[in-house]
C-alpha cells in the first residue's frame, strides 16, 4: 500500500466536508469511511507515490510504503511541508539517517498575482501576450523576418 | 447506488478543461482579455488545481528555457534542437511560437514565488543548454495559484470528470461530465473550449505489474483524455505513431537529466562498456539525425536497447565515478572537499524528492548511496506525451504572423480543425519539448487566441437537448450494468455480464504490448503483429461498452478506460500506416526496419469521422518556414 494512513492517528480530519488527503490527492484515490472516521487509499497498484496526500495531512497520520514488489522493506522518507520550506528525513534499511531542507516558495502562500506585477502594454491582436514585452525582460517578441 | 442524478449547467464565454500546466497558463492569459472585454472564464478539473496533473507532485527542473534577452540562444536554435530530436518531424511555426513565449512564462514563475536557483552572480543556474534548476516542490502550487487568483475560485470546478465534447453544426460549443464526489451531471455550455487534459499513461503494460503498476514515469491520472476528446470532437489529428519512452533510474523511474547533463554521468553496460561510444557506427544508419548533436533521444534509447539485446546489461548510470571526478577539482582541500561533496549529496537527493520520491526511497531502502555505488538504468514503457519527447496531439493552427498563408494557419492559433476548440500541452501535436514551462507560454497564446475568437464569434450556440440526454444515459450506464448483473453470480468481480475497469485495462495493456511493440516484445512488431492486435481491438471495443461500475470511484476508472482505448487506436492506426523505422529507440519495425526519407519524412496525420464513425489516415507535407533544415 504505498501511501497508507496510519489508523490511531488519523481524525478523519474532524468530520469535514473534504479531508486533506482527499482534497489533494490527483488521482483521487483516498477515500473517507464516514463509519469508522479514518481514510485509506484505495488502490495501491494506481498510487503514484506523489505524497501529496501524506504532505497535506494536518495529523501527520500518513506515510508511504514503497511499492511491495520491487522495494524492500525498512527504509522511509518523511515529509514535513511548511510555508517556505520543505524538511525530508530519508531513512535507509541499514539505518542510516539523512536529513535535507529545501526552499519550496520565495512568497507568502496565496499572493501570487496573475500578471506578476509587470505593465500590460498590448492589445489583443498583438503577438505579445499579456504581460510581454516586460515579462520578455523588455526583448521584443521574435518573429521570423524574411 | 441511488441512480438519480441532478444536472447542473454551467454556461460560460470560455470553458477550459484540465487545471495542468496549459490550462494554468490558458486561464491568467484570458482572464486579462476577458476582464478588459467582459468575457467569462470557467476551468473544469478531474482533480483539484494545487496538485492536479504531471507536475503535482513537484518537478526539480524548467526544462525549456531559450534566455533569448540574456542572448543565451536564440529561437531558431530551439527549433533546429527539437526538429533534430524528432528525426525531422515538427512544426516550424508551433516550436517557435512556443520558444518565443516561453520565458515569459518562466519571469511570471519567479515572480510568483518558484524558487529558482541562482549562481553567485544572480544569473539562473542551467542543468544544460535549455534547462533550470529549481526547488519545484510546490511548482503546481504555485502556478495553480496565479490561476485560480487569475480567474476566481467561483468559476473552478474540481473533482468533475469531463467525459464528452458538444458538437453543434461542427463547432465546439462545450463539454459534459460528471462529479466524481456527488451525484451529479454537468453540462457546460460554452463559446469556445481549451482542451489540456494531459498526456496517456497505461495504454501499454507496466514493467512492474503488482502495485508497482502506479509507479509509471508519466502518471497514472494522465488517462488519454485529451485524446479522446479532440478525436470525438472530430478534430484531425497528428503523430499518433511518436510514442515517449524515455531511459530512467529502474524500477523507481527516478529522473536521469541531472546525472547526465550537471553531474556529467556516464552510463555504461556490465562489462563498463559506454554504449555512446562503442555503438557509434549505428548511428550512420539513421541519416542526418545520426550526425546532430545532441543525439536525438530515440538513438541514444535504441543503442542502449541493443547492448541488451546482445545480453550486455544491466545499464548502469556510473554516479559513483560522476561525483568523484566533480569532487576531484578539491583534492588536498579536505574542507573544501567536504562542503562540495555535502552540496553534491544535497542536489542529488533533492532532485528525487522534488519529483520522484519513489526514488528515493528505494535508494534508501536498498542502502544506495550514490557517491558510493552505481545504479541501473532502463527503458520504461511507452506513453504519450507531446510536451516531451513524444509528439501525438491535434493538429492546431499557428499564429498569423509566421504561419499565415500556409497550410499550418487557419485562423486562430493552437486552435484544433473544430472551430472553437482549442488546445494545448500534451493535447497538441508535432510540437514536443515544450515541457512544463513551454505548455504554460502555449497555454498563454492559446487563451489569447481563444479570447479572440469569442470576441470574432459572440454567439452561444445552444446544444441538442436531446444530445445532451443521451449522453447523460451513457455516462451512468455502467453503474446500471452493473446494478441490473450484481446478483447474478456470488463474485461480483467475476460475472459473465459485465466487465470491471481493471480488467478491461490488463486487457488493452496485454494486447498492445504484446503486438504493438510494448516492454516485452522489445519495442517492435510487424504488419502481421497489427493486424492481429486490430482483430483483437475490435473485441475490445464491443466490450467497452460492456464495463461496469459499482461506485463513482469505479465509474471514473470506466470512463479513463474508455479514453485510453482510443489514444490506443489512434497510436495502432498510425504504426500501421507508417511503413519505415524512424524513431529506432521508441518502436522498431521489423517489416520496414529502416529510415526512408524520401516516402516518409511528412507528418502522419488522421480523423475519426462523427458522422460515419470513419477513420481515415494522410500525409501532410513538413514546411520548411524559416530555413531550418
Ligand atoms: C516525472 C515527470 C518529470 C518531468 N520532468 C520535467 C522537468 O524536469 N521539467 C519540465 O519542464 N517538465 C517536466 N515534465 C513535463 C511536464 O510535467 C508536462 O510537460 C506538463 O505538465 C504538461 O502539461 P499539461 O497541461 O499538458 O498536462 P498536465 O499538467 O498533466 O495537466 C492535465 C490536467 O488535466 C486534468 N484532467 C485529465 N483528464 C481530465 C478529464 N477527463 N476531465 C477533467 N480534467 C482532466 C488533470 O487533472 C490535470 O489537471 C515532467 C513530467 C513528469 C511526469
Ligand atoms: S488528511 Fe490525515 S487526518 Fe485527515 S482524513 Fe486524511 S489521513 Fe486522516
Ligand atoms: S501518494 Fe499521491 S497518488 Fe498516492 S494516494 Fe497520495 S496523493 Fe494519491
Amino acid at each position: 500500500m504505498p501511501s497508507y494512513v496510519i489508523t490511531e492517528k488519523c481524525d478523519g480530519c474532524k468530520g469535514q466536508d473534504k479531508t486533506a488527503c482527499m482534497y489533494a490527492c490527483p488521482n483521487d484515490l483516498m477515500m473517507l469511511d464516514k463509519e469508522t472516521m479514518k481514510a485509506t487509499n484505495l488502490d495501491a497498484s494506481a498510487c503514484w507515490e506523489c505524497l501529496c496526500c501524506v504532505k497535506a495531512c494536518p495529523q501527520q497520520a500518513m506515510d508511504l510504503r514503497g511499492y511491495a514488489d520491487f522495494v524492500p522493506l525498512g527504509g522511509s522518507v518523511v515529509p514535513l511541508r511548511g510555508s517556505d520550506s520543505i524538511m525530508w528525513t530519508v531513512k535507509f534499511r541499514n539505518g542510516m539517517t539523512k536529513r535535507f531542507k529545501f526552499p519550496i516558495r520565495t512568497t507568502e502562500e496565496g499572493s501570487a498575482v496573475p500578471d506578476g506585477g509587470y505593465p500590460i502594454t498590448t492589445d489583443i491582436d498583438d503577438v505579445e501576450l499579456s504581460t510581454e514585452p516586460a515579462s520578455a525582460l523588455d526583448h521584443p517578441v521574435w518573429t521570423f523576418k524574411k | 447506488m441511488p441512480m438519480n442524478f441532478e444536472t447542473v449547467e454551467v454556461t460560460t464565454d470560455l470553458l477550459i478543461i484540465g487545471g495542468g500546466m496549459g490550462s494554468c497558463g490558458a486561464a491568467v492569459e484570458a482572464a486579462h482579455w476577458g476582464k478588459k472585454h467582459g468575457l467569462k472564464v470557467t476551468l473544469v478539473d478531474k482533480a483539484s488545481m494545487p496538485r492536479s496533473g504531471a507536475v503535482g507532485m513537484g518537478l526539480s527542473a524548467i526544462n525549456q528555457y531559450l534566455g533569448v534577452a540574456e542572448g543565451l540562444n536564440t529561437v531558431e536554435d530551439y527549433i533546429k534542437y527539437v526538429k533534430h530530436d524528432l528525426m525531422g518531424v515538427a512544426r516550424d511555426d508551433l516550436v517557435a511560437n512556443i520558444a518565443r513565449h516561453v520565458d515569459s512564462s518562466v519571469h511570471l514563475f519567479e515572480k510568483w514565488g518558484l524558487p529558482l536557483w541562482k549562481d553567485e552572480n544572480g544569473a539562473y543556474v542551467h542543468e544544460g543548454r535549455w534547462q533550470l534548476m529549481i526547488s519545484g516542490e510546490s511548482y503546481k502550487v504555485i502556478v495553480a495559484e496565479a490561476a485560480k487568483n487569475a480567474i476566481g475560485d467561483e468559476n473552478i470546478y474540481e473533482r468533475i470528470f469531463i467525459t464528452e465534447p458538444l458538437i453543434e453544426n461542427g463547432k465546439c460549443v462545450g463539454a459534459v461530465g460528471f462529479s466524481v464526489r456527488e451525484n451529479k451531471f454537468y453540462v457546460f455550455k460554452a463559446k469556445a473550449v481549451m482542451c489540456a487534459m494531459g498526456g496517456t499513461v497505461g495504454v501499454f503494460k507496466p514493467k512492474s505489474t503488482g502495485e508497482g503498476a502506479g509507479r509509471s514515469w508519466y502518471p497514472p491520472f494522465s488517462t488519454g483524455s485529451s485524446a479522446y476528446f479532440t478525436l470525438k470532437a472530430g478534430a484531425e489529428m497528428t503523430c499518433q505513431e511518436v510514442r515517449f519512452v524515455p531511459i530512467r533510474f529502474k524500477d523507481a523511474y527516478g529522473p536521469v537529466g541531472a546525472w547526465f547533463l550537471l553531474f556529467k554521468s556516464r552510463a555504461t553496460n556490465a562489462l563498463g562498456e559506454n554504449y555512446m561510444e562503442t555503438r557509434v557506427g549505428e548511428l550512420d544508419n539513421w541519416g542526418k539525425y545520426g550526425s546532430v548533436r545532441p543525439i536525438p533521444a530515440n538513438l541514444r534509447n535504441y543503442l542502449g536497447l541493443l547492448d541488451i539485446k546482445e545480453g550486455k546489461g544491466p545499464l548502469f548510470m556510473r554516479t559513483e565515478e560522476a561525483i568523484a571526478n566533480l569532487a576531484k577539482k578539491y583534492e588536498g582541500e579536505p574542507k573544501a572537499f567536504k562542503k562540495k561533496m555535502k552540496e553534491l549529496e544535497n542536489e542529488a537527493w533533492e532532485d528525487f524528492l522534488d519529483m520522484t520520491i519513489s526514488q528515493a526511497l528505494l535508494w534508501a531502502s536498498t542502502n544506495v548511496e550514490p557517491e558510493a555505488k552505481s545504479s541501473e538504468i532502463a527503458a520504461t514503457e511507452p506513453y504519450f506525451i507531446s510536451s516531451h519527447s513524444g509528439s501525438s496531439g491535434a493538429w492546431v493552427s499557428g499564429p498569423e504572423d509566421l504561419s499565415g498563408g500556409t497550410d499550418y494557419f487557419w485562423g486562430y492559433a493552437n486552435m484544433t480543425t473544430v472551430p472553437g476548440l482549442f488546445a494545448a500541452g500534451d493535447a497538441t501535436g508535432a510540437c514536443p519539448h515544450k515541457f512544463s514551462s513551454g505548455t504554460h507560454a502555449e497555454g498563454r497564446i492559446a487563451g489569447k487566441a481563444a479570447m479572440k475568437y469569442i470576441l470574432d464569434n459572440n454567439t452561444q450556440v445552444e446544444p441538442n437537448p436531446e444530445v445532451i440526454a443521451k449522453m447523460k444515459e451513457t455516462i451512468f450506464q455502467p453503474l446500471a450494468l452493473f446494478e441490473e448483473h450484481k446478483n447474478f453470480s456470488t463474485d461480483e468481480n467475476v460475472n459473465p455480464n459485465y466487465i470491471l475497469p481493471k480488467q478491461f485495462m490488463y486487457r488493452l495493456q496485454k494486447l498492445m504490448d504484446e503486438y504493438v511493440g510494448g516492454v516485452s516484445s522489445n519495442f517492435s512488431f510487424n504488419k502481421a503483429s497489427l493486424d492481429k492486435a486490430a482483430e483483437l481491438f475490435v473485441f475490445l471495443k464491443e466490450d467497452a461498452e460492456k464495463l461496469a461500475a459499482r461506485d463513482l470511484y469505479e465509474l471514473l476508472r470506466v470512463w479513463e478506460n474508455k479514453h485510453r482505448l482510443w489514444q490506443a487506436e489512434a497510436h495502432l492506426k498510425a504504426v500501421a500506416f507508417r511503413e519505415e523505422t524512424r524513431w529506432p529507440g521508441y518502436y522498431f519495425r521489423t517489416d520496414f526496419p529502416n529510415l526512408k526519407e524520401e516516402d516518409w519524412l511528412c507528418f502522419v496525420n488522421m480523423t475519426w469521422n462523427p458522422t460515419n464513425n470513419e477513420w481515415s489516415l494522410f500525409k501532410r507535407p513538413i514546411l520548411d518556414l524559416f530555413g531550418i533544415e
